[in-house]
């Protein structure tokens, strides 16, 4: 461990270069190098062997081998997920669903952000508290209370029945609804999060100005709250958007057969079929699709750092 | 509309909470039921408990998660807040928009992504793929939650205190440990606690970089999911519902105390003048 110097001093001591050498390593060896590994293998093919593919390209067998290796590799996996129609419907698919979701995450969120910073200060921290809560309970825990609600004997149906709104009971689980269900609940706090920060850091003598012009609140709301929490309504969809495009467990735990993800897509690519050619190229179209709004989100919270510095 | 909450802020904060807690609390609330049928109330009973006991594959996956969680939640925390440092107090060096962008991006990456290209490293690498290579992709995104948790706690705080020991010959080293770590504290420990619940709760990443014999507890229970709602599952999901619960509220009231303690000292010390 080193020291926290030289911001200002361009000379760097030893300890300050090991302090950035460390962690720059660690996620270039763990996290970016095995992206082109993923590449690599996206281009190679299928074989019955282990590892389960071909060429397997090996550095340590000399420049020869590597020129014959380079030979063999191939773009016949993204040929074939332009052929099957699974893989394009899956990606259209997971990008709708997700879109929906965020939506629908906005729309249970922004009540909740909004009031929560309306409460009295002293309550504020309780009631953010409560919110990251959830976030720290399992995922996959949270995604299976769910099926016992949901499901057709189910808590939900059983409510409804014993109320006498419905007579036979919804098909809700195995559905796409479920699965918007599923990500709603799961995502809400990335969503309250950002926009809760930036709702309380509303200036309320705007608010006050405008009641004293004689303009009523729900005018107050939209001309002023709205277009100033803007901000961290972008950041909160794209929290709760980029990784729902790619999410596994829900759809496969909440959706039917027919509901179609790519996450879902790729892991059955991967472990049924064991198809990890395939399986590669699927993550990389997956990636080149979040490529853009992971750009522009980190573009976002960078601006708004700068803004707030 | 403004003072005091409103019948419409009170709504919708009700209705967002029940929303968030209602399914936790039913499971909670079913893993205490006598019936096997998960959705019938048969009675109070704590049987679902005892025979968790009994399951030797429960209890052994459950080993396995704790010391992974454990071990990746401690060297991430480690490199976690170095790239913290990094981040706030380094400066500008070669390649820092792509060391920032290798912290930020595993946030939002898709876990599958995450898992396949970790396990395409360790095939490639040869290594033979169990308990150290869960542990080791654990560290990996864990590590930058612990790096934007302790980094938002360094940006909080000032550095002229820093600078003075500095300036009064202060090795570097020494500085980090008697001075910047005391106060980031409290920022590390909620790092090492996240990336802890985030090992103990990971399902994709691990499937992904397992091997025989390092099977965890979210394989274990996914795997008797995909069979149906078992109250047994409902006994082990308020477990560690239980567990997490007591770990965060237990940090928070060690936090609260630490930075009261933190108010005193200050006091104290200003007072003295």
């Amino acid at each position: 461990m080193a020291s926290a110097s030289g911001n200002s001093i361009p000379k760097r001591s030893l300890g300050g270069w090991a302090l950035i050498a460390v962690p720059y390593f660690w996620l270039f060896l763990f996290f970016l190098a095995p992206f082109f590994i993923v590449f690599k293998i996206s281009l190679s093919q299928v074989a019955i062997a282990i590892p389960p593919y071909f060429p397997t390209f090996d550095l340590g067998l000399g420049l020869d081998n590597l020129i014959e290796d380079l030979k063999e590799f191939s773009v016949e996996n993204y040929l074939f997920l332009t052929e099957d129609d699974l893989y394009w419907k899956s990606y259209l698919s997971s990008v709708m669903i997700a879109g929906i979701s965020t939506f629908i995450t906005l729309l249970v969120g922004y009540p909740i952000a909004y009031g929560m910073a309306r409460t009295p200060k002293k309550w504020r921290p309780t009631l953010l508290m409560l919110v990251i809560l959830p976030f720290w309970t399992s995922f996959l825990i949270r995604v299976y209370a769910w099926i016992g609600i949901l499901k057709n004997e189910g808590l939900l149906n059983q409510l409804l029945l014993a109320l006498g709104v419905i007579d036979e009971p919804l098909v809700i689980l195995n559905t796409n609804i479920a699965v918007y269900i599923g990500i709603v609940y799961s995502y809400l706090p990335f969503l309250v999060l950002p926009l809760y920060a930036s709702l309380e850091k509303l200036d309320e003598t705007l608010l006050e100005a405008a009641e004293d012009l004689g303009c009523p609140p729900w005018l107050a709301f939209w001309k002023i709250t709205l277009p100033l929490s803007i901000p961290g309504m972008i950041a909160g969809c794209f929290l709760v958007f980029i990784p729902a495009v790619g999410e596994f467990v829900i759809p496969d735990l909440l959706g039917g057969s027919d509901t179609l993800m790519i996450g879902k897509t790729l892991w059955v690519e991967f472990f049924n079929n064991r198809d990890w050619p395939v399986s590669s190229a699927v993550a990389v179209i997956l990636l080149l699709i979040l490529v853009i709004p992971i750009v522009l989100f980190q573009n976002q919270q960078q601006k708004m750092s700068e803004r707030d510095g | 509309m403004r003072s005091g909450p409103t019948w419409f802020n009170v709504t919708s904060l009700v209705l967002g909470f029940s929303f968030l807690y209602l399914p936790i609390v039913l499971l909670v609330v079913f893993s205490f039921n006598e019936s096997r049928l998960v959705t019938v109330w048969g009675g109070f009973s704590t049987k679902w408990y005892a025979e968790l006991l009994h399951n030797q594959q429960l209890l052994d996956a459950f080993w396995v998660t704790l010391r992974v969680a454990f071990m990746s939640a401690t060297l991430a925390t480690v490199f976690g807040t170095m790239a913290a440092l990094v981040l706030v107090r380094s400066g500008r060096f070669v390649g820092r928009s792509l060391f920032s962008g290798m912290v930020f991006a595993p946030l939002v990456m898709p876990e599958v992504i995450l898992g396949l290209s970790l396990l395409l490293l360790f095939v490639a690498m040869d290594q033979t793929r169990g308990f150290w290579t869960v542990m080791l992709a654990h560290t990996t995104f864990a590590m930058c939650y612990v790096a934007v948790v302790v980094q938002s706690r360094l940006v909080g705080f000032d550095k002229s205190i820093e600078e003075a020991a500095e300036d009064l010959g202060c090795p570097p080293a020494r500085t980090f440990f008697q001075i910047t770590l005391p106060i980031i504290f409290p920022g590390v420990i909620a790092g090492w606690m996240l990336a802890f619940t985030l090992s103990l709760d990971d399902l994709v990443i691990a499937s992904f970089t397992t091997g025989p014999g390092a099977t965890t507890l979210p394989m274990k229970i996914y795997s008797q999911v995909r069979l149906g709602v078992t109250p047994e599952i409902n006994a082990v999901c308020t477990i560690l519902v239980g567990f997490v619960t007591i770990g965060v509220i237990a940090a928070s009231l060690v936090t609260k105390r630490q930075q009261a303690q933190r108010e005193r000292d200050e006091r104290a010390a200003f007072g003295a003048h």
